[in-house]
């Protein structure tokens, strides 16, 4: 039986929706993380929690940091300072491929799908475990040949949900740029991740497969899976986000429920890029 | 023209010596080239460390060959450590520039006074050292046929050079058609991607490195044994980028493909130059156009030629897929 989890829908009613609020039960905690580029300050979060089991949007305007904030948290780049830690472990200098076995698997904003690969074996690629990716089994096929059936099993099922199983013998670079988005968070479930973290998968996916890929995500959530993902399309945050935390010029200007941070007045300046308002300056002071 | 004698110099060439070594190169490369993306430019390096680790040990310290054969893929190991803890956790093309210079600091070494005692200067090393292979030798008389000759020790070169170029394609195939040969091509189209999944492509890119390598000094082995000497200058860039054609030429990621590469190259540099040498000694070519003495570097244009024509005509090779080259535009 499947863990119904919706930490989701009751820590919002009951966390402060200010930036860097504490949650009931984090599964993701980030401190006084900087990021320079030369004399940009990409990033600079001082205090950030996500909620276990929870879906959380990261919004902001375009250059916001948000994808550097992915790159950080996920060991893709090393912060100027800062701290984070993964289910209570530190992942200051974990290497990507070890954060990634911690259970937190991300997607890029440019997709990365593998193009001489075909669609099976790009899902295949992300199972956890196998054997015949020793270089001594690899010679022997019968011990990982059982193991590689199983993987096929699991990926066509995916690859079912995500209207790519007619694809699943074409390279990947023969899909279009919305059938790789979305072969690319289907290879990331393979890894049977505990924490996903999707960099805009929605952008480029059609109306109406959102929709599907929409009850995909929310589903991971009823698995009891966490979800962090960087979105512009508002409706689509609206709809499946428990929390909203936005960015704004590297830092965390607000948090809250859907419809609290659509509201806030500091947030609307910043997509609407009055920077050089009073607000901006208190906040600098601080 | 006698052309008996060009179809006999020529079928000999294209299942020959030189096309077991340029096979075994260009394997090497296709595991690191056409299967993982790398970028090694010092092939070269591996095929001479693997020549004189036999002849050395064997000359300078006594050693019995099957040892030196260890020896030598030891020292191929490290070579490939060595090239790669620096490197392959940098860019591309960092491997590309480290192996093109380390491979021209073995020869250096090699044919540097400092080490003449045992490397034998830019003479290199000539000697019995292949006493204990050839003594295995059953053939007591060579292969004599119209169309194909070879002595007695050529072709027990020959023939355990193929048996050991069969068993190499076999394994390697296991390989590369196995999920850790998936994870390879993974790593060719895209690390991060890879890494994402948690998969440590540091240590599979060296992997990848080292077994390629190991396969490449396997071919200084025959070239060592072969010639009963080694030379350090046989051993320069040029081998590594002869190595690159026959890969190319056959198509890269295919396993089959360096030695059918390997085959129509030497086919075709040793036909053409038998032809010329034929035609002009016969007069069918006029002296003035062609010399006896030009054959030799006329026969290189010839095939630079050949591989233009085979670049804009089929540039996957002879055995690849055009479909799948057009996918490397990342578009
Ligand atoms: N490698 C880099 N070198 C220099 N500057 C960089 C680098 N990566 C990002 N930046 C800068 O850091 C800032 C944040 O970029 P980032 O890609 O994180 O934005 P983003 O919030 O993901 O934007 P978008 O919504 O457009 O994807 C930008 O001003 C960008 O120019
Ligand atoms: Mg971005």
């Amino acid at each position: 039986m499947q863990k119904r989890n919706d930490g989701g829908a009751s820590f919002a009613a009951t966390t402060p929706m200010q930036p860097g609020s504490a949650k009931p039960d984090p599964i993701l905690i980030a401190d006084q993380i900087t990021r320079q580029f030369g004399g940009l300050t990409a990033v600079n979060v001082d205090h950030l929690e996500i909620q276990r089991g929870s879906i959380t949007a990261l919004i902001g305007p375009n250059g916001a940091g948000k994808t550097t904030f992915f790159n950080l948290l996920t060991g893709y780049d090393a912060p100027n300072s800062g701290t984070w830690s993964f289910n209570g472990l530190p992942l200051n200098g974990i290497p990507p491929h070890k954060v990634a076995r911690l259970g937190m698997v991300r997607t890029f904003q440019l997709t990365k799908a593998l193009y001489r690969l075909t669609v099976i074996e790009n899902m295949a690629l992300g199972a956890r475990g196998q054997k015949g990716e020793s270089v001594l089994k690899s010679v022997f096929p019968w011990i990982w040949r059982a193991q590689e059936a199983e993987i096929r099993i699991k990926a066509t099922s995916i690859l079912k949900n995500f209207k790519l199983l007619e694809k699943q013998d074409d390279f990947a670079a023969a899909l279009s740029g919305g059938q790789r988005k979305l072969l690319e968070m289907a290879r990331a479930l393979m890894v049977e991740p505990e924490m996903v973290m999707l960099d805009e998968p929605m952008a480029g996916v059609n109306p109406a497969l959102k929709q599907s890929l929409l009850e995909h995500i929310k589903e991971l959530r009823t698995e009891g899976k966490t979800v962090l993902f960087v979105e512009h399309d508002m409706d689509m945050v609206h709809e499946i986000s428990d929390w909203v935390i936005v960015m704004a010029q590297g830092e965390i200007i607000a948090e809250g429920t859907p419809a609290s941070v659509m509201g806030n007045q500091q947030v609307i300046e910043a997509y609407l890029g009055a920077h050089h308002d009073l607000d901006l300056s208190e906040k600098e002071g601080a | 023209m006698d052309f008996l004698f060009i179809i006999q110099q020529t079928l000999g060439a294209t299942i020959g010596v030189n096309t077991i070594i340029f096979a075994l190169a260009a394997i090497g490369l296709n595991m690191h080239f056409g299967y993982t993306g790398l970028l090694n430019f010092g092939q070269a390096g591996f095929l001479a460390i693997g020549a004189y680790s036999v002849a050395v040990p064997v000359i300078s310290f006594g050693v019995p060959l099957w040892v030196a054969f260890i020896i030598g893929i030891g020292n191929s190991i490290l070579f490939a450590l060595l090239l790669g803890v620096p490197t392959l956790r940098l860019r591309a093309d960092y491997l590309a520039i480290v192996t093109i210079a380390a491979a021209e600091i073995v020869r250096q070494i090699a044919r540097s006074a400092t080490f003449n005692e045992w490397l034998g200067g830019s003479d290199g090393i000539t000697g019995k050292f292949g006493k204990d292979f050839f003594d295995l030798n059953p053939f007591k008389e060579g292969l004599e046929t119209p169309i194909l000759r070879f002595n007695a020790n050529d072709l027990w070169v020959v023939i355990t050079g193929w048996i050991l170029v069969a068993i190499i394609i076999f394994v390697m195939w296991l390989m590369v058609n196995s999920p850790w040969g998936r994870l390879m091509r993974a790593i060719r189209e895209d690390e991060d991607a890879v890494r994402s999944l948690g998969k440590n492509v540091y240590l599979y890119k060296m992997q990848s490195l080292i077994i390629g390598g190991v396969i490449g000094s396997i071919g200084g082995f025959v070239y060592a044994l072969s010639r009963q000497s080694v030379q350090p200058d046989n051993y320069g860039t040029a081998l590594t980028f002869f190595a690159y054609t026959v890969l190319i030429l056959g198509g890269a990621a295919r396993v089959f493909s360096p030695i059918v590469g390997a085959m129509i190259f030497w086919f075709l540099i040793v036909f053409i130059e038998q032809v010329l040498r034929e035609a002009v000694t016969n007069n069918v070519i006029p002296d003035w156009l062609i010399g006896v003495n030009q054959v030799g570097q006329i026969r290189f244009m010839l095939m630079g030629i050949g591989l233009m024509c085979l670049m804009i005509f089929r540039p996957q090779g002879i055995f690849g897929d055009k479909k799948e080259l057009a996918l490397d535009a990342k578009a």
